[in-house]
Parts: structure tokens; C-alpha cells; sequence
């Protein structure tokens, strides 16, 4: 079913394109360049090729000249990715596995190579999937080995799953004191449905609190992986990592691909270049390919001819041939974003092949606009989420004005912490300040009207603004977005969480001790209930222990209603909101609440009414003023006064008039923006 | 110079080019050109009030020939800046001004005359802290030439007082008063306070009623402003101390203008409540736009540099310290620190935020003054907010002029900035017609 209101922002798939602020970030790489002898390759995934200077390689003789990547044939290579619950070390193993195998120099730099945007290093998760292609010497044989990085975060498996897809196994990292968490847990998930080979690796040994021991019967409990099957590490210090290289090459098994087949690749990940075009990250399924062959698009049936191809270790290292099992970028030639579509496969001129499964394409679970602070700044911002929205297509884009604050758009996350990124990096790579309104959720309605149904088209739709919710006698029933939410903590806040949850009307489905004293629960939540506040409450009740994670579970029947606040009778659009029936009466007297707070006393008296409908079900007065006026005025207080004075007058120009009440943006801005 | 202007203008009537406005209100003005009011500021304080955050010095001990030369000299050099030659009123504000000799009081009066014409009547206020010392000192000052006293009371309880910091009783206030009321029969102002830590409106009200045998014919009401930085800000900031809330101080206000009312005052102003037509001359000026030179460390005022060949009226003020201050006139005759030219725009926007705080509000004719062009109905008589303020009987625009209400002299502040915006409306539009005219012209 199409949804009518929500606009993807250019077609499904958009590769990833080079935001030019991320220049700044190659100066990381400036400080080693003096050194001959070593150095790094950081490979820049939006860094201009033009603008990379010096590329040496310290390992395996790989100078600037081609490898022959017929060395590594489908029994020499792996294909895998390591996942992990936030902070537990992932960014650290992966700087020691490229250092262990020569591909970055080994210096007490390395941090989070893999990592490089502000904001993944600054909240130590991944958000943009990165390849490494690393050479790894075992058993005298020389084997490829390709490290797909992958978000660690459920938000983002949109990205996990592209990944997992061109892999045969992950490395499941679990702290040695925090031991298994939410987000390990639905890590492991995608990793186990996916048929993949998992090597549990139990990291930061080296510390004082370490138990792996405790961690390694959690993982046997919890995942059924027998204990002896964990490889106990520190990465900061490099302790038993090579072990988890060998256990790769033992454990993992090779892609299956064979040369002889006619070339098959599966397009997961691709990067824009205003020089060269798209860059393409391919994960071969067959055959091989080389520079200046001929490749077809499946999707769009186009032809290219390749002008570059290699691998990335991480940075791109140009090849002459890529073979079945391998993974490497490709350039050919593709001028817009739109050509490389992310799931695509690409085949050989005249040597047709049948197209690999794509990707379902993200859907959007969290909803918020996003207005420009000031509306001069509305260009500049419309260009930074556009640049932002290319490199992450799975945001939708919808514009949205809003009488109160103006131009801007209603944008659709997979989920919170998508939303968050996305606003930190809006923030800090664009230096866009912005106003983002509480999140909502994408509601559904399955209309009885038949004029209604004949108007939409469809008899289920999906409500996203609370201005196209259709009346109660026009639907058979709403319907509301659930998730599977799991909540890992020490089993002293089980009567808290618990209470916690049900207050949030969710559903227990699961309780399962996963040591002496940590539960994990499972619930099954109404989606709207968590995209507030709920986990910066279940953090703060549990004293930051508990971790929480979710997924998607489908849309429920609800009884929804909508709410609309009234000044002085007259209703503000762009305060109604959708609520779950039980939630009516707090949310209405809170927001009414909220604007009392924030609307400035006028020379009247104001009432701040909450109602479904003509009923009104809260309200609050702001009292009019008695006395406005300052006493003493003379020769030297006029400067103050007129500065003060004019400053209120150019505040009021920006106010929006409801009826005869001059409302600050500042009100709208208290009300409607996240907490 | 000044004739150059006047027949050039004389050509231009009736055309709508940029300049003509500007040049139309100074010649408008042209009656009151070289009159202007003389602010003198005294800048040392004995002690700091809780309170005050305005620009004051506690030293212990003043140059007082120093203070003398320079407030002179200034007074000098910003009269033969301005070209003014009359002066219609002196007021000595402080700081503590009754601190100063009377002789320096005399000295500046002296140098006032010696450049500007006084005429005999004009009104010289000194304001009074209300100690014995002060006290003592009132009829030299009224020697001095100071003919009209302003009297600190701020209240009639001791434990505000205290609250207050200052150094005075109520014994002392009442002492003052009377001998104030001695030498300057009819010419004493007090000034009291309400909204105090710990006032009730009970309280405030009987002190005003106390206090209205005894007073002149003069009063002023000021509400207690919390100012950031004041140890009295800091005292209500931490919870130890509590003041009245806002519905609170408006009784307060309401019902002390009643009372004042009743025994036969005539709120002219804001604050301001007169008996016999006692009011500040001074202080209306301020209100009615006309020009003042500012003297002393810190003071304000606005005036044309004529001698300088300026057309536009200029926001001036002196540099704070008093000893930089000092070193600054001494150097080259003035302290000015800050020079900002007011253009006509920013002009009218003083006359009507200063002219609606009196009772009398703008008059036709005194808007014309400073706005030859357009109206009050024109600017204001169309908008829909103003017919608003008028229908909910806050605000009057008739053809004696425009004013508030009663009850809008409350709210004044609430009204101002709308005020402010239709005037920038029509300036704007006003502005678009120009050019849509030179476009033509062209």
C-alpha cells in the first residue's frame, strides 16, 4: 500500500554522498605524514580522492602497485563483521585487527579508525557501515580477510542487515563486566536469522571487574553457544587477538561463489564522489570482473563500463580484477546517486544473471519535524538535511509548515537513536541549529467510510499528521505501532522496571534469569510509549544499569483520540496530537500546563483548554496583567528602556496571533520541542 | 549656519526627497533649538544601598576642588558644544548629590549662567538623603541657588529602610522634610517606595496615608525593580528574603494612586503625583523630548552639537568612573564617552515611549513638533490594535492628541511595543512611497 503522505526523499535506495565538511576530519591523518616509514590509510569513505595525498602501505610489498587478487581464490577468503552492544570495544578490536594485519601502521593512535564521524566517536557506535579488506597470514597460506563494519545499534540494521548480507559470520563482542546486554541480544538476532557463523568473543579482560566467566555462562544461557566457543580478549591491549584472526579462518566458511560462474555482484553500500561519480561497494557472488569490462545495472538495465576497481584496505587500493568471494569498490562511470541503488546487482555485458534479493527498503517508526531556528536560515538547513538525506536514505523526507514555526519538514527515523544522530550530525557537521518537535509515531486507520475509502484509495491508511486523523465514526479501528522492546538489568530493579513498563502499557512476555542476578525481560510495548522519555527513565531508575533495545512488532488496534488545545476558544493546529485514550487527560493537562508556563501574560485574561472533540477535558488561565510599567523613567534610563522596548517590538513581529493573543514562538517552541 | 538651513528649506517644502523630514523637524524645533535642560551628576554615595545598581562610588574621600573644576569645565565645553542658550532647568542627581559643598553647587550654577541664559525662575532641584548631615546643609544649597529639594524617604518603616540600606531613619526623613519644607515652601518632592521585602499592601497603604499630612506638593511612587547584581537581587535569589508578587504590587499601585488622588494629587506621570501644579519641570522635559545636556560622571544626555556642525540630535553619555572621568575633562574639556546619532525615526520612537508615560500623553501639537509630516491619526488612527487598546478603554486618540487611560498607564508597557511597530509600519510604508516616487521622478 502506498502511503500518500510520506515522500522517501529520492526513490528507495540512495547511495552515500560526499558531504564536504568531512575534509576536516583528514587532518587526523596529516599528523603521520612526515613518517616514511609507516603510516595510515585511513581511507576516508567521503574524502576526496584528489584530496589524499601520500598512500604507502607498510605491509605484504603492496606498494602503489596492483595486488593480484587471483591469489586469494573463494577457499582463501572470509567475509565477516563484528557486532556488539554500545561501547563494549567493536571500534577497538577492528583498530587492532587492522593493525595486526598491516594495514594501518600500529600506533597508539589508532582510535576507532573505522569510526569517522563526530558523532560516532563521540557516542563510540558506528552509523555508517565501512569495509576493510585485510591480508592475514595463516597456516603458510595468505587469506583475504573482509571486515564489514556495521552500526551497532537495531536503528540502524537496516545497515546490519546490507552488511550480513555480503557476510558469512560476525564477531559477537560481549564486555567482560557488563556482560550480555539488550542491544547484544538483538545483535545476535539478526546475525543467528541470518544464518551466520557466530564466534562469541568475550573483550576487556584486562579489567579490574572482569568476569568472563559469568559472561561466558550468560552466553550459553541466552544464546546456546557452548562456553568452550569464546575467545577471552582485551583489544586495548591486543591480548589473544590474533587467536580471534585464526578462529576466523577456522571457524567461518568461505563464501560460496565460484569463479567459473558468469559475474554476479550485490551492490551493499555506495558513495558519492563529485569527481568520479558513484563508488560502489560489491560483494562478488560469482565469476570476476575487471577494469574496463562491461556491467549492467539489473535494476535499471543500464550499461557501464568500469573505470576503476579494488579493493579498500580501508582505504581504496585500485585492483585489475576483482574474483567470486571478494568484496571491493567499483567505478563506472555512474553519474547520479540514483544508479546505484543499494541491493542492486550487476552483471556482465550480454551475460545476463538471475538478480540477487534486494533489501526491503527501511521503514520510518519515529516521526519529527524540523523547523530552522530562524526562518532566513531555512536554505541552509534545507541543504544540510538534503546532503545528510543522501547519505542516509533511510530518513524520510516530507515538507511541513507549521504557522507557529514556519517552513520545514516532517522527517520519519527507523528509530530514536537514528533521530539523534541524525540531529547531532545536522548540528555538528552542518553547524545547523534547529528546533525538533517531540517525536510521533506513524498511526494507522482502517476506514469504514466508503467515500473515505474512495478518496484514499485504500481502506488502511497511515496518519502521520494529526491533521489527517479521520473521526472515530469514520474508522472500524486505529491501529498503533508496537514493538518487542528487551530489557537487560540486575535483578534489584525488577520491581521498578516492571511498574515502569506497565505504567507505559506494555504487555510482559518473557522473563529469563541470564545469571544469578540479571533478568532479562521481554515486552512487548505500544511504540509511542518509548519515544519520549522511556529509556532516559529506565537509565536513571536503574541507576544507568539497565539496557534497553527493540524491534519492530507490528501495528496493534488502539483506541486513539485526538486532542486539540484552545486559546481562548480558538484552536492552535499545530498543538493537536494523537493519544492513546488513557493517555488523553495527563497529556492534555500537561501540555495546557506547559503553555500557561510559557505564553507571556497579556492585558487580558487567556484560558489554555485541552478537548476531544467539544469536550473539554483540561484547562488552565493565565491571568491578565495588572500592572505593566516601569517605575522610574529618566534622562539616563531612556537608552535601556528604548533598547528593551524595541527588542519587544521586533519579538512580537515574530509572534503568531491566535484570535487577539500574541503567542511567542518561544511558547510553541517550549511545547512541541523534545524534552 | 543655522539660517543656511532654514532658507534652504524654504525651497524644499513640499517635496518628498530623504533629507526634508530631518530638515523640517529642526527647523520645527527651531523655537526650542537653543534651550535645553542641564543634568548634573554627583557620582559618591556614603553607602551602597541594597538596591541601587545605578553609577555610584563609596570613596572616602572626594577631591572636592577637583569635582568642582571638571563639573565645571564640562558644563562649559558641552553648553558652547551645543550652542544652547538657555537653560530652562539644572538637576542634581546622584550618587548622593546633597554630599557636595554648596559651593560647588554655586560654582556650576555660576558657570551655567556665565554661558547660557537662566532665567530666575527656572527650577534647580537638588536631590537629599535625608541624614542629618543632609539636613543640616539645605538652606546653603538653597543659597547656592537650589530652589527646589527631592527628598530620598523611600519609606516611613525602619526595618524597610534597613532592608534598604540605606543610611537614614524615619526620624531623620521626617526631620528633613520639614526643614526642607522651611527653606523651600511648596518646592519638595519625596520619593517613596513600594513593593519591599516584607510589604503588605495594608502596610504600604498606611504609609502612604501617614505620610500625606507631612509631604508637599510633590510625590514620587516607585515600584522596588530587582536589579541584577544588587545584594538585595542576590537576598531574594537565595529565598532570605521575599517580595511582593506581581498581582500584589499592583493593588499596591492602584490603591496608593486612589489615596494620592483623594488628598488632591494629580498624577502627571507615571510615577509622579503633584499638588498646586508643583511638578518637576525638569523630569516633564525628559517626557516631552526636548533636549538635555548631561554633566558628570555617567550622565545621559541629548542635544544637537551645533558647534560641530550637527543637524541630528545626538544620545550622549559621559564616561563612568569618576576618576577616569575626571582625567578626561581635564584633558580636553568633557568626558563624553559615547556619542549616537538619534535619526528622526529613533527620535519620535523616544517622543512617543517618554510622552505616553504622562497624563496628558502627546498632543496634537507637540507630535507635530517632532513629526511635521504625518499625524498621530495618520500613523496611529488606522491600526486595528490601537482601535483595540481604545475599545478596551486603555488607550485615547482624540483630537487633542494621543494618551492613555487610567487604567492604561498600568499597562503601558504592554502597549508600547505595538506603538513602536506601527510607527516602524508607517515608516516603512512611508519609506516605499518615497522611493516609488524618486523612481518616478527618475
Amino acid at each position: 500500500m502506498m502511503n500518500p503522505t510520506v515522500l522517501r526523499s529520492h526513490g528507495l535506495f540512495l547511495p552515500f554522498v560526499k558531504p564536504c565538511p568531512y575534509i576536516k576530519l583528514f587532518r587526523i591523518k596529516r599528523r603521520y605524514q612526515d613518517c616514511t616509514s609507516t603510516c595510515t590509510v585511513i581511507r576516508h569513505r567521503w574524502m576526496r580522492r584528489a584530496s589524499c595525498p601520500v598512500r604507502h602501505f607498510s605491509s605484504n610489498s603492496t606498494k602503489q602497485e596492483s595486488i593480484d587478487m587471483s591469489k586469494f581464490p573463494v577457499e582463501r577468503i572470509r567475509n565477516f563483521s563484528i557486532i556488539a552492544h554500545i561501547d563494549h570495544g567493536k571500534s577497538t578490536l577492528a583498530d587492532r585487527l587492522l593493525e595486526i594485519t598491516g594495514a594501518i601502521a600500529t600506533t597508539a593512535n589508532n582510535k576507532q579508525v573505522l569510526d569517522k564521524l563526530q558523532v560516532e566517536r563521540e557516542r563510540g557506535i558506528t552509523v555508517k557501515a565501512q569495509t576493510a579488506s585485510l591480508f592475514y597470514q595463516h597456516d603458510g597460506q595468505m587469506y583475504l580477510l573482509n571486515l564489514i563494519d556495521t552500526p551497532g545499534h537495531v536503528d540502524f540494521s537496516y545497515e546490519v542487515s546490507r552488511s550480513i548480507s555480503a557476510c558469512q559470520g560476525v564477531l559477537l563482542i560481549v564486555d567482560a563486566n557488563q556482560g550480555i546486554q539488550a542491544q547484544t541480544v538483538a545483535n545476535f538476532y539478526l546475525a543467528f536469522e541470518a544464518q551466520l557463523t557466530i564466534i562469541p568473543v568475550i573483550n576487556k579482560i584486562d579489567l579490574k571487574n572482569a568476569d568472563p566467566e559469568r559472561v561466558e555462562k550468560q552466553i550459553e544461557k541466552v544464546f546456546d553457544i557452548p562456553k568452550e566457543e569464546c575467545i577471552r580478549i582485551s583489544a586495548k591491549l591486543g591480548t589473544n587477538v590474533d587467536q580471534v584472526l585464526q578462529e576466523v579462518v577456522k571457524r567461518i566458511p568461505p563464501p560460496t561463489a565460484r569463479v567459473d560462474d558468469p559475474f554476479k555482484a550485490l551492490v551493499f553500500d555506495s558513495t558519492f564522489d563529485h569527481y568520479r561519480g558513484v563508488v560502489a561497494s560489491v560483494a562478488l557472488f560469482g565469476g570476476q570482473v575487471s577494469k574496463g569490462d562491461k556491467i549492467v545495472s539489473a535494476h535499471l538495465g543500464k550499461t557501464y563500463e568500469i573505470n576503476e576497481l579494488g579493493i579498500l584496505r580501508p582505504d581504496e587500493h585500485p585492483t585489475e580484477t576483482l574474483y567470486a568471494g571478494q568484496v571491493g569498490y567499483v567505478i563506472a562511470g555512474m553519474k547520479e546517486v540514483k544508479e546505484a541503488q543499494i541491493g542492486d546487482t550487476l552483471y556482465l555485458h550480454k551475460q545476463p544473471v538471475e538478480a540477487l534479493p534486494g533489501f526491503k527498503p527501511a521503514k520510518a517508526m519515529v516521526f519529527a519535524g524540523m523547523y530552522p531556528m530562524d526562518q532566513s536560515e531555512y536554505t541552509a538547513l534545507r541543504s544540510a538535511v538534503e546532503k545528510l538525506t543522501l547519505n542516509d536514505s533511510s530518513v524520510s523526507v516530507q515538507k511541513d509548515s507549521s504557522l507557529a514555526l514556519g517552513a520545514g519538514w516532517r522527517l520519519g527515523f527507523l528509530g530514536l537513536l537514528h533521530m539523534e544522530v541524525f540531529n547531532q550530525r545536522l548540528e555538528q557537521e552542518y553547524n545547523a541549529s534547529v528546533i525538533v518537535t517531540a517525536p510521533t509515531v506513524p498511526y494507522k486507520a482502517v476506514l469504514s467510510s466508503a467515500k473515505l475509502i474512495k478518496e484514499h484509495g485504500a481502506e488502511e491508511i497511515t496518519i502521520i499528521n494529526p491533521a489527517q486523523f479521520p473521526e472515530r465514526s469514520q474508522v472500524l479501528e486505529y491501529l498503533e505501532p508496537m514493538v518487542m522492546g528487551t530489557i537487560i538489568a540486575p535483578d534489584d530493579f525488577t520491581g521498578k522496571i516492571m511498574s515502569l513498563c506497565q505504567n507505559r502499557r506494555a504487555v510482559q512476555k518473557n522473563m529469563l534469569y541470564i545469571d544469578d542476578h540479571r533478568v532479562m525481560m521481554k515486552y512487548v510495548f505500544p511504540l509511542n510509549e518509548i519515544v519520549v522519555d522511556f529509556y532516559d527513565q529506565l537509565k536513571s531508575m536503574s541507576s544507568g544499569y539497565a539496557s534497553f533495545d527493540y524491534e519492530g512488532a507490528g501495528y496493534e488496534p488502539a483506541e486513539l483520540i485526538k486532542i486539540d488545545f484552545l486559546l481562548n476558544g480558538r484552536p492552535v493546529e499545530e498543538l493537536a496530537t494523537i493519544v492513546h485514550k488513557e493517555r488523553a487527560y495527563s497529556m492534555g493537562k500537561a501540555i495546557c500546563e506547559r503553555l500557561k508556563d510559557s505564553i507571556p501574560r497579556q492585558m487580558f485574561e487567556i484560558a489554555v483548554q485541552a478537548a476531544i472533540g467539544s469536550k473539554i477535558i483540561a484547562r488552565e488561565t493565565i491571568k491578565a496583567y495588572r500592572k505593566n510599567v516601569l517605575a522610574k523613567c529618566y534622562g539616563g534610563d531612556i537608552t535601556r528602556k528604548m533598547k528593551l522596548l524595541k527588542k519587544q517590538a521586533e519579538g512580537k513581529k515574530k509572534m503568531r496571533r491566535i484570535g487577539n493573543i500574541d503567542v511567542p514562538k518561544d511558547a510553541f517552541i517550549n511545547v512541541l520541542k523534545r524534552k | 549656519m543655522k539660517s543656511m538651513c532654514r532658507s534652504s528649506l524654504k525651497h524644499c517644502t513640499g517635496t518628498v526627497a530623504d533629507g526634508v523630514f530631518l530638515r523640517s523637524i529642526a527647523t520645527r524645533l527651531a523655537t526650542h533649538a537653543d534651550e535645553a535642560s542641564l543634568y548634573v551628576h554627583w557620582p559618591y554615595c556614603l553607602k551602597r544601598c541594597s538596591y541601587c545598581n545605578f553609577n555610584k562610588y563609596i570613596s572616602r574621600s572626594q577631591n572636592h576642588n577637583v569635582m568642582t573644576e571638571c563639573l565645571k569645565k564640562e558644563t562649559q565645553t558641552l553648553l558652547q558644544l551645543s550652542q544652547i542658550s538657555r537653560i530652562s532647568s539644572v538637576f542634581f542627581g546622584g550618587g548622593t548629590p546633597s554630599l557636595a559643598q554648596p559651593s560647588t553647587i554655586a560654582a556650576v550654577l555660576e558657570t551655567v549662567s556665565k554661558h547660557a541664559r537662566v532665567s530666575d525662575d527656572a527650577e534647580v532641584t537638588l536631590e537629599v538623603n535625608p541624614t542629618p548631615a543632609g539636613k543640616a546643609c539645605l538652606k546653603d544649597f538653597t543659597l547656592a541657588g537650589v530652589n527646589r529639594f527631592s527628598i530620598g524617604i523611600q519609606s516611613l518603616n525602619d526595618d524597610h529602610l534597613r532592608t534598604l540600606g540605606r543610611d537614614h531613619n524615619s526620624y531623620h526623613a521626617l526631620q528633613t522634610l520639614s526643614e526642607a519644607r522651611t527653606v523651600c515652601p511648596g518646592r519638595v518632592s519625596v520619593d517613596v517606595m513600594f513593593a519591599l521585602p516584607g510589604q503588605s499592601v495594608k502596610s504600604w497603604e498606611s504609609e502612604v496615608k501617614t505620610l500625606l499630612p507631612l509631604c508637599d506638593d510633590h510625590v514620587s511612587l516607585y515600584q522596588l525593580t530587582l536589579e541584577r547584581g544588587t545584594q538585595l537581587f542576590k537576598q531574594v535569589e537565595s529565598g532570605e528574603l521575599r517580595v511582593p508578587g506581581d498581582d500584589v504590587t499592583a493593588v499596591m499601585y492602584q490603591s496608593a494612586r486612589k489615596i494620592l488622588e483623594q488628598a488632591g494629587f494629580l498624577q502627571y506621570e507615571v510615577s509622579n503625583f503633584s499638588r498646586n501644579n508643583a511638578v518637576s519641570k525638569h523630569n516633564l522635559g525628559y517626557w516631552s523630548g526636548q533636549q538635555y545636556i548631561g554633566v558628570g560622571p555617567g550622565a545621559h544626555g541629548r542635544f544637537v552639537p551645533n558647534a560641530l556642525g550637527g543637524v541630528q540630535r545626538e544620545a550622549r553619555t559621559q564616561t563612568l568612573e569618576p576618576d577616569v572621568w575626571i582625567r578626561e575633562v581635564q584633558r580636553q574639556g568633557h568626558g563624553t564617552r559615547r556619542r549616537i546619532q538619534l535619526d528622526p525615526r529613533g527620535l519620535l520612537e523616544e517622543v512617543l515611549v517618554m510622552g505616553l508615560r504622562m497624563n496628558k500623553g502627546i498632543t496634537k501639537q507637540h507630535w507635530k513638533l517632532f513629526s511635521p509630516e504625518a499625524d498621530l491619526y495618520q500613523i496611529f488612527g488606522v491600526s486595528d490594535k490601537v482601535k483595540e487598546y481604545q475599545a478596551e478603554g486603555l488607550l485615547i486618540l482624540d483630537d487633542r492628541g494621543l494618551r492613555c487611560s487610567w487604567e492604561g498607564l498600568a499597562l503601558l508597557d504592554s502597549i508600547l511595543p505595538t506603538m513602536l511597530l506601527e510607527l516602524e509600519m508607517f515608516f516603512e510604508t512611508k519609506g516605499m512611497t518615497r522611493t516609488q516616487h524618486n523612481n518616478r521622478k527618475d
